[in-house]
């Protein structure tokens, strides 16, 4: 019965769904980034926030998010307080 | 001329690498080019056999690189297309055996002699693939057209471009044009669009394939192979030359084009 659905325009040929699955599939196996170098991603990003906020480094989290069809870098940043000058020209 | 050490190699396992390997070598050797093929699949041994040449070794890669022989004693000259040669893999021995250092080695010293140097690797992406591209200027992907061929070709092409190798080209083996008709099958568009690297060409499924390896020879014997004619174009493409993709569509008749409407919309 196959052919009713295609004669009708709703099914979908195994072609597509291959193209479409691998295209997800590969996103995410693209997205492995090596330990090292979010590590290293971590220490700069937090380098630039420290300079305005200031942070709860035990509470940092960092990671890649692989949900639905993206790929996504999450930060979640635990914040103590702003500092008083926050303009780092002038901190500094 | 300058020559070229090339890597052919997939991730996965028995998508036509060796079956690859065997006859663009053959080709370029029926163009004039002195070719060499070594078999870096050590421990699992086939291009011998492909090429029909499995009762003729008397020495491997392995014994070369260790020095109990020289390479032109290991190397196996195809009687039949007088440029080929063989370099084939130890069978009683692991890919532990070899050091990519020793396998740069060994492409340098092929260098002096042949115009074309094809590397049988392995699947997989553990040490017989490293090995296989330490040597490489470049490499080519085998893939079929299938999802678990298709997602691991895009691993490779990572790993080669890591390997600073430069982009790979791409060959779709093994397409079955009737199931693309039917779009049950993903075509050379699909497969590019995904891996997005150039290709090199396109092999048909071809039952001449599995006879010629039957019997130890090339499908360049048989006029009628789709699949010769394909990989003769490679061939002329790795040559330097601009040569169309083959045709593998032979139904564009009236009464063909009915059937595969009919086909389509019933099957």
């Amino acid at each position: 019965m196959d052919w009713i659905t295609k004669w009708f325009g709703k099914g979908q040929s195994s072609k597509d769904s291959a193209k479409q699955r691998l295209k997800l599939v590969l996103v995410h196996d693209r997205a492995t980034i090596s330990p090292h170098l979010i590590e290293a991603l971590k220490e700069e990003i937090m380098d630039v926030i420290r300079k305005y906020i200031e942070v709860d480094d035990s509470g940092l989290d960092i990671s890649l998010d692989e949900s639905g069809d993206s790929v996504a870098l999450l930060a979640n940043i635990p914040i103590k307080g702003l500092r008083r000058n926050s303009n780092p020209a002038n901190s500094m | 001329m300058l020559s070229k050490v090339i890597v052919i190699t997939s991730g996965k396992g028995g998508v036509g690498k060796t079956t690859t390997v065997a006859h663009i070598g053959t080709a370029l050797a029926l163009m004039g080019r002195k070719v060499a093929v070594v078999d870096a699949d050590i421990g699992l041994r086939n291009l011998d056999i492909i090429l029909g040449l499995e009762n003729r070794i008397v020495y491997d890669l392995v014994n070369v690189i260790e020095g109990t022989c020289k390479l032109n004693q290991a190397l196996i000259r195809d009687k039949r297309v007088g440029n080929l040669y063989l370099l084939p893999a130890a069978q009683t021995r692991t890919k532990e055996a070899v050091e990519p250092e020793q396998m740069k080695a060994l492409c340098h010293s092929l260098r002096e002699t042949f115009d074309y140097v094809l590397i049988d690797s392995p699947a997989g992406i553990e040490g017989g693939f490293r090995n296989a591209l330490a040597g490489a200027d470049s490499a080519i992907i085998v893939t079929t057209p299938h999802v678990s061929a298709v997602r691991d070709a895009d691993r490779i092409i990572g790993l080669v471009e890591a390997a600073e190798k430069g982009i790979p080209k791409l060959i779709i083996n093994r397409l079955d044009i009737e199931m693309v008709k039917k779009g049950e099958m993903l075509d050379q568009d699909d497969i590019v669009d995904i891996l997005s690297i150039g290709l090199l060409g396109i092999i048909p499924e071809d039952p001449a394939i599995v006879t010629a390896s039957n019997r130890g020879e090339s499908v360049f014997n048989n006029d009628k192979s789709k699949s010769a004619e394909a990989y003769r174009r490679i061939a002329r493409r790795i040559e330097g030359e601009d040569v169309p993709l083959l045709d593998l569509d032979d139904n564009h008749s009236f009464l063909g084009r009915l059937k595969r409407i009919l086909t389509t919309n019933i099957g």
